[in-house]
């Protein structure tokens, strides 16, 4: 399988804190791959990196062959680098609907579809299909066609958390980074807002990371692991072999070696 | 989906008013050409408000708008109102164009603040320019109308239409725009900037864009109420000046592009009514015209109208 996004020996360093230390990865196109670590490890850090949101100290990203390391975020997301966020970023006086239009709207602009004066009634690149239509769409595939005329704000966590991710699709990504897709999401729901995800996704060929605390469902959904400790991968496998590593049991999972 | 008739309410109250006009009085002209200047000004504080950003220096525009009005017939012996208006409009965008590279980069009272203390520089040079009249400002020519000199009786009635002309198709335009995916990211911006970057759009320049948009409705507003009044003086960009359009703007609401020129012609009318009963204290009747309006209608006069609208 080709790779799709290649970091190589990222660092970044904020005062005394090592938030990155040499963090390369190759993630192949179409894989699943779970990040995971205790807080602070750098997970995050790891996709502000690659989402231009943060700027490395050294080392580089490339994205299909191309160096994206000084781009600014919108830059990266126009190219097919989207993510959700842990604590979800939505347009709260909007209705989820009208969160969906005002990415859409953001879409049909770069694509030089909408103007000062022009609607852009144009087929939504990626899709095919009206503005409205991908809106309603993507509500569906992520479960929130009713909610679909509520305010962003009012929703419960969970739907926050989808939306955010529905967001996310709509510049139909080639790359998609998670943000804790399932955090504040109860146990027994886990499971299954995680498949919902992944089907929606995984339908329109998105290469996904996601990062996730739960080691059950990292070990369901994903194919290939990176540990965090300290600003490193300490781990980088599939599933079974990461989590059986030595440094993972004692600094990831909690147990003794 | 409810129909909106802005674009047919607004056409039709042209119509209704170019019919109307002749049989109006002077004093009324007056009032409504002075609304429409002031409601154009306000138009564009509604894009910014929309996207959270309140300025408190629109008198820049206005003031610029109303000083290239001046010097064209001062320097260049021009009084054509649409010349007047266009060259106002478009000095004020290429000001704003240039001080938007610095003020788009601010959110929140550093927005409100830049843009007072730049419309305060303004004022300041103004004052000290004796080739424009000092603190006196200056008289403006009598308009002209694409050369024609409307009688003495029609001038006041000529202006009125053109501003109406003009605010109308503003009105049209802005309508418009806020109707496109550009317009569109207004709320988003206010609501969640970092989605905004995270979707691919630039926050940044599409205040910067608003900006321009706003500068340069102001700019044909001050060029308006300058031939409207017939003189200018560096009080047009001080920062009371600011404080009238927003005034007006929390006044009519952010609603609807129809609502700052009835919000600019309701003040206008409570403005002339407080000077009338009490000249030295009408601030006073002004504010607490302002103090009930916030306490009942926080969403300002407009959020009636769109009450009824949902009621019916």
């Amino acid at each position: 399988m080709s790779v799709i996004l290649d970091a190589q020996g990222l660092c970044k360093t904020f005062g005394a804190v090592t938030a990155a230390s040499e963090v390369s990865a190759a993630i192949e196109k179409d894989s699943v791959v779970g990040l995971i670590g205790t807080n602070g490890a750098g997970k995050t850090t790891f996709i502000n990196i690659v989402t231009g949101y943060i700027k490395p100290d050294r080392g580089s990203i490339a994205y299909e062959g191309r160096d994206i390391t000084r781009l600014p975020p919108r830059a990266i997301t126009r190219l097919g680098i989207c993510r959700s966020f842990q604590i979800p970023q939505l347009y709260g006086s909007l209705t989820a609907f009208d969160n969906m239009m005002v990415g859409i709207g953001i879409v049909l602009r770069n694509a030089g579809l909408a103007g000062y004066f022009s609607r852009g009634a144009a087929p939504v690149p990626g899709y095919g299909r009206p503005a409205e239509e991908v809106a309603e769409h993507l509500l569906g595939r992520f479960g929130l066609l009713e909610e679909r005329d509520r305010n962003a704000q009012v929703l419960p966590g969970g739907a926050r958390k989808l939306l955010d991710i529905a967001l996310a699709m709509v510049a139909k990504p080639r790359v998609l980074l998670l943000d804790e897709p399932t955090s504040g999401v109860s146990s027994q729901e886990k499971f299954g807002m995680m498949q919902m995800v992944l089907d929606a996704v995984r339908a329109e060929g998105v290469t996904v990371l996601f990062v996730e605390h739960d080691m059950e469902v990292v070990s369901r959904f994903a194919q290939r692991v990176l540990a965090f400790y300290d600003g490193r991968i300490i781990a980088d496998a599939a599933p079974q072999a990461a989590l059986a590593h030595p440094e993972v049991k004692r600094y990831v999972v909690g147990q003794r070696a | 989906m409810r129909r909106d008739h802005t674009v047919t309410i607004l056409c039709t109250a042209f119509v209704f008013l170019a019919l109307a006009g002749p049989w109006l009085p002077q004093w009324a002209m007056f009032i409504m050409t002075v609304a429409f200047a002031r409601g154009l000004v306000v138009l564009g504080l509604l894009l910014l408000l929309r996207a959270g950003l309140v300025s408190f220096g629109q008198a820049l525009f206005y003031c610029l708008g109303a000083y290239s009005a001046g010097a064209l017939g001062r320097f260049f012996g021009v009084a054509d109102i649409f010349v007047e208006m266009a060259v106002g409009g478009a000095v004020a965008a290429a000001t704003a164009f240039v001080l938007g590279f610095l003020l788009a980069r601010y959110r929140g009272i550093f927005f409100g603040l830049l843009s007072l203390a730049l419309s305060m520089i303004l004022y300041g040079l103004l004052v000290k320019s004796e080739a424009l009249g000092s603190t006196d400002g200056f008289n403006i020519l009598p308009s002209t109308l694409f050369g024609l000199r409307p009688g003495a009786e029609w001038v006041r009635y000529a202006v009125l239409v053109s501003a109406a002309a003009v605010a109308l198709a503003a009105a049209l335009l802005v309508h418009r725009y806020l109707d496109t995916p550009l317009g569109r990211l207004a709320p988003a911006i206010k609501d969640n900037e970092i989605r905004v970057e995270y979707m691919g759009a630039s926050a940044r320049r599409a205040v910067h864009v608003k900006y321009v948009i706003a500068g340069g409705l102001a700019g044909i507003g001050g060029a308006l109420a300058a031939t409207a009044v017939g003189h200018i003086d560096p009080e047009m960009a001080y920062w009371t000046t600011s404080g009238e359009f927003i005034f007006i703007a929390i006044l009519a609401g952010t609603g609807n592009v129809a609502a700052p020129f009835v919000g600019a012609l309701i003040y206008g009318a409570i403005h002339t009514m407080a000077y009338d009963l009490s000249p030295n204290t009408w601030q006073l009747s002004l504010g607490a015209a302002l103090l009930l309006l916030i306490v009942f209608l926080p969403e300002g006069l407009w959020s009636l109208f769109s009450r009824y609208v949902r009621h019916s």
